[in-house]
């Protein structure tokens, strides 16, 4: 029971972090149609900046802003000086803009700081733990799940409820329609982007508060969890992304726990593809279909 | 209000629209018909920014917008019901109509969103449904509902009536009459082309992307000669 109870919420802390990149990933395919496979380098970039601000000795929660803030510039920016040009190419190209961006980014951080990992010093409480009957939970696992439903509250509300919120959905459905209903591309793309920095940027505080370490590798490992996650969602689907996020946290966590003591993470990872791999047998099309926009 | 000189669009290779002039009066309807494949749609598309001519020009009150985005055109009071009438199936019929008021100022959109409720008395009812779910009948009005709400002087429907039953295709027609009455201006490509050029002031007959011809609506709709080469366009 107490093991039950304690791999719900590794594999919810895991999960969440997952849905919220996945989210962002779905986001932008959704009004691009472009797999992002530059998105996770938003991490690095917050990692980075939390980095050099925690060697002047800056305040944990001035951090968590600046790392949220950094990751919103930085895909603002990404997408102003790569992605608007190459936006009536062929999907194929802007893969390949994405990949550039991956690879430029790695070494930009290897020259820029250095190809070593740089550790700091991460928030004292974030370890203590708080008991509840026989289960003890560390405060950082409790944050993670409050801190990843308030920002789905919000952004259900952002998509449900405001005018920009309709817009990126309308665009993601039809794009030209959006543009003859008054609806900016640039305005929108670049709207999207924020959001989807946004959230990336709260993925990077969990992971940073977590193991506060920057290099230029980083975004690499989430960036391919994200985008498995936001395709067993059925990428474009927002649900989908973070039902998909959470399932794939889950069954990370639960395998490890079930496979012997001592089995490499790569091994769990290669469990966790098999049963993905079982799931597109089953339903080719992720969990939640999304009807196919039409772009002219 | 629309002036359109020399218009050519090409698709790649195969050219759509060869030198295409028409126009349209404050306050006028205008029928566009022809035969499939004549270029209407992308006539229509051209003007609302979609496609970008070749050449010519398009000119809105007297300003050259040629090649101009669909959202400037939109703020410019010229709105298209495109082509299979594409509303957000995603969203519900009021987040349709939300969204095509994103032009308008907040107490604008509200007061728009009032009269279009009043308008169509079919889509209040089914106010808070996705749109995939809505008829046909229900989508095309929710389509031209959606052109309304940016409060368009000229508005552009590209067959309004397709796939409709024959009683909603008379509502359709009324709503017409009805948006020149409020002092909008129509041009409207329509596949029951004498229905169209009867009700219009004027008309325009393309025909593998050229105008073969053109005059008073009524005028049109008796010459045989025309609808003769429509292979099932007509009645």
């Amino acid at each position: 029971m107490t093991t039950l109870l304690q791999n719900l919420v590794d594999g919810f802390g895991r999960g969440s972090t997952y849905a919220l990149l996945a989210l962002g990933i779905s986001l932008i395919f959704g009004v691009m149609h472009l797999v992002n496979f530059a998105h996770a380098e938003l991490i690095t970039v917050g990692a980075y900046v939390a980095y050099g601000l925690s060697t002047r000795d800056v305040n944990w929660w001035v951090l968590i802003v600046a790392i949220v803030v950094s990751s919103v510039v930085a895909s603002i920016a990404i997408e102003r000086v790569a992605f608007r040009w190459v936006r009536n190419a062929s999907p194929f190209t802007m893969l390949l803009t994405s990949f550039a961006i991956e690879r430029l980014s790695h070494a930009l951080w290897q020259v820029l700081v250095s190809p070593k990992k740089k550790s700091f010093p991460g928030p004292g409480w974030a370890f203590d733990t708080w008991k509840l009957g026989s289960v003890r939970f560390e405060i950082m696992d409790l944050l993670t799940i409050a801190i990843t439903i308030g920002v789905l509250t919000l952004t259900a509300l952002v998509f449900r409820r405001t005018l920009f919120g309709i817009a990126v959905r309308g665009a993601a459905e039809d794009f030209d329609a959006a543009r003859l209903m008054g609806v900016r591309a640039n305005r929108v793309i670049s709207g999207a982007f924020a959001y989807a920095g946004f959230l990336a940027g709260v993925a990077a505080v969990l992971i940073l508060m977590r193991s506060p370490t920057a290099e230029p590798t980083l975004g690499a490992d989430w960036l391919l969890k994200a985008v498995v996650a936001a395709i067993i969602g059925g990428l474009g689907s927002f649900s989908g992304a973070v039902v998909g996020g959470l399932a794939l946290g889950l069954a990370e966590v639960f395998l490890r726990s079930y496979l012997p003591d001592g089995t490499p993470q790569r091994l769990t990872d290669a469990f966790v593809f098999g049963l993905i791999a079982l799931l597109f047998i089953a339903r080719p099309s992720g969990l939640f279909k999304v009807a196919t926009a039409e772009r002219v | 209000m629309l002036e359109v000189d020399g218009l050519t669009t090409r698709y790649g290779a195969i050219t759509a629209l060869h030198a295409v002039s028409l126009r349209v009066d404050a306050g006028e309807i205008v029928a566009l018909v022809g035969p499939n494949g004549a270029g209407k749609t992308t006539l229509l598309n051209t003007v609302a920014g979609l496609l970008r001519p070749a050449s010519g020009t398009v000119r809105l009150n007297g300003d050259d917008v040629t090649g101009r985005d669909p959202a400037a055109l939109v703020r410019a009071r010229l709105a298209l019901v495109p082509e299979r009438r594409r509303i957000f199936r995603d969203l519900t019929v009021e987040e349709n109509l939300r969204l095509a008021g994103i032009t308008a100022s907040k107490a604008d959109r509200r007061r728009r969103l009032d009269e279009v409720r009043e308008l169509f008395g079919v889509l209040a009812n089914r106010w808070t449904t996705s749109a995939g779910y809505l008829s046909g009948g229900e989508a095309q009005q929710l389509a031209v509902a959606r052109a309304l709400m940016s409060d368009p002087r000229l508005l552009l429907l590209d067959e309004p009536t397709l796939g409709l039953a024959p009683g909603l295709v008379d509502t359709i027609f009324e709503l017409l009459v009805e948006l020149r009455q409020q002092g909008r201006t129509v041009l409207v490509v329509e596949q029951n082309a004498r229905r169209a050029l009867q009700l219009a002031d004027r008309g325009y007959v393309l025909r593998t992307g050229r105008v073969v011809a053109e005059g008073r609506g009524a005028d049109l709709a008796e010459r045989a000669d025309l609808f003769a080469a429509f292979v099932g366009v007509g009645e």
